[in-house]
């Protein structure tokens, strides 16, 4: 069964699942993101990254100063496409 | 992390799909080689593209290219015994005027000539493969359809084919940065990084976007640009096709992952060449609106992530492989302006070949960097994002 510590809740990734990806030799949090997809739900990593943190610090003995979040990317909340179509003007559309 | 290896018949500089594979393929044949990655694997174009596998192209090289490596695809999570995330839903090219339909029926001709399953559809039929498509909103006058295009995970794909060459006893080493080389006349002997120096007489310029910055360090002048190239993901929604679709006319190409997250790109005007990474708002905007337009139920689906990548473009945006006169050992395996994942298997197997074997691939022979000497240089057109 698998370990029942969820780390990251929008993509289903255990304490387990971060352990192991650690041991297959991905030792930075961009790294865990590429390999388990950690923090790429809805959220963007708001609540998983600093735990997935603490668990690289205790595997490898780094510093939380030296472990590096991933680029933040926009945007900082999800948007509807149909809130951004705009018309051949580039004008927002009223009523998405 | 281990000390560096002194010495390597094959140094390949960049740790993305190409570097990896062909690092698997050389290990495989008991050739000892060193990979060095500036960052992690998959940093660059490969953990940053679009994903597909398209064999529709306008030149014959690229179609074979693309024939071969899909057949590569099929079987490697086999070969390589991890799982790739291989799919094969098809491409949907949208043919919007008659001057496209000409070109795509002249590209259908060749593919078909070449062995490969691709039919010209209808408007009607479009909306079989896809049915959420508006083919009056997309104008589209029909498409061409090949069913064992596709994609594949690029994160899991670098993973499996690095994990494969570490076994077989190469050396991958992360966060090493190349310095520059030592040469003795025309030929390459060392290759000095931050993390100290390994003799070779074989490197390999996997570099993707950085290829230029590198064989200059080298002495030798590559004609590629990096270009900006903007991507982004929604969220998972229930599945809903399979097929990449994709138009030359407005760039656009998007495609719903195994997840369930819609994933495409669109070029955004006046982008020039250079290392510019921000995303912008143009870009979100231009493709929420044609996204719209192709496919309108898409409009109530959430964008939650955008990011950048760069193409690495060659003036035909072909890729440039083997050997360049001037520096004996330094081999290019770069400058696939987009298509540098898709194209992979089949590249790495050449250049597998030519530094083991000696043999030189007549596709090979046709895309070093000696063909921009000449005056006609064969184009090739099918090119989006």
């Amino acid at each position: 069964m698998k370990n029942t510590i969820l780390i990251c809740r929008c993509e289903d990734i255990t304490q387990e699942d971060i352990e192991q990806a650690i041991d297959e030799g991905y030792t930075t949090l961009e790294e865990l993101k590429c390999r388990l997809r950690l923090g790429m739900g809805p959220c963007q990593g708001r609540s998983c990254l600093s735990l997935a943190r603490r668990i690289l610090c205790q595997k490898t003995g780094k510093k939380p100063s030296e472990i590096d979040f991933p680029s933040t990317r926009p945007p900082l909340i999800p948007v509807k496409i149909g809130t951004l179509v705009c018309d051949m003007h580039g004008r927002i559309r009223k009523k998405g | 992390m281990a000390e560096l290896e002194k010495k390597a018949d094959v140094v390949i500089i960049g740790g993305g799909i190409n570097g990896c594979s062909l690092a698997y393929q050389l290990a495989q044949r008991e050739i000892k080689v060193i990979v060095c990655e500036r960052s992690y694997l998959g940093a660059g174009a490969t953990g940053r593209c679009g994903a597909g596998i398209r064999q529709q192209w306008s030149t014959k090289e690229n179609t074979q290219l693309a024939i071969q490596s899909v057949k590569i695809f099929e079987q490697l999570e086999q070969e390589l015994g991890c799982n790739i995330g291989l799919r094969q839903g098809g491409y949907l090219i949208a043919i919007h005027t008659e001057h496209e339909m000409s070109q795509a029926k002249k590209n259908l001709l060749m593919q078909k000539s070449l062995g490969l399953d691709v039919s010209l559809l209808s408007p009607e039929e479009m909306k079989e493969i896809v049915p959420l498509l508006d083919t009056k909103g997309m104008k589209a006058i029909g498409a061409t359809f090949c069913p064992t295009d596709g994609h594949a995970d690029p994160f899991k794909t670098t993973h499996a084919y690095a994990q494969a060459a570490l076994r077989y006893g190469a050396h991958i080493y992360k966060f090493t940065d190349v310095l520059g080389f030592h040469k003795e006349k025309n030929i390459l002997t060392q290759v000095l990084t931050n993390k100290g120096t390994i003799a070779t007489s074989i490197v390999v310029n996997a570099a993707g976007a950085w290829s230029p910055c590198l064989a200059d360090l080298a002495g030798i002048q590559l004609p590629n640009k990096p270009y900006r190239k903007e991507i982004l993901v929604t969220e998972r929604i229930q599945p809903l096709f399979q097929a990449m679709v994709i138009s030359f006319k407005d760039g656009i190409y998007f495609s719903q992952q195994d997840e369930g997250q819609i994933l495409g790109g669109i070029p955004i005007s006046h982008e020039k060449a250079g290392y510019a990474t921000v995303p912008t708002y143009d870009f979100l905007q231009h493709m929420s609106t044609t996204l719209a337009r192709y496919a309108p139920a898409l409009q109530f689906v959430n964008i939650i992530r955008q990011w950048t990548g760069y193409y690495d473009v060659t003036p035909d945006a072909r890729p440039i492989l083997g050997e360049v006169t001037g520096l004996k050992g330094f081999l290019q395996c770069n400058g696939f302006s987009g298509h540098g994942f898709m194209l992979s298997p089949m590249v790495t197997k050449m250049l597998a070949d030519y530094i083991v074997d000696g043999k030189v691939h007549p596709i090979l022979k046709k895309l070093t960097i000696e063909r921009f000497k000449g005056k006609h240089l064969h184009k090739e057109v099918a090119v989006v994002g």
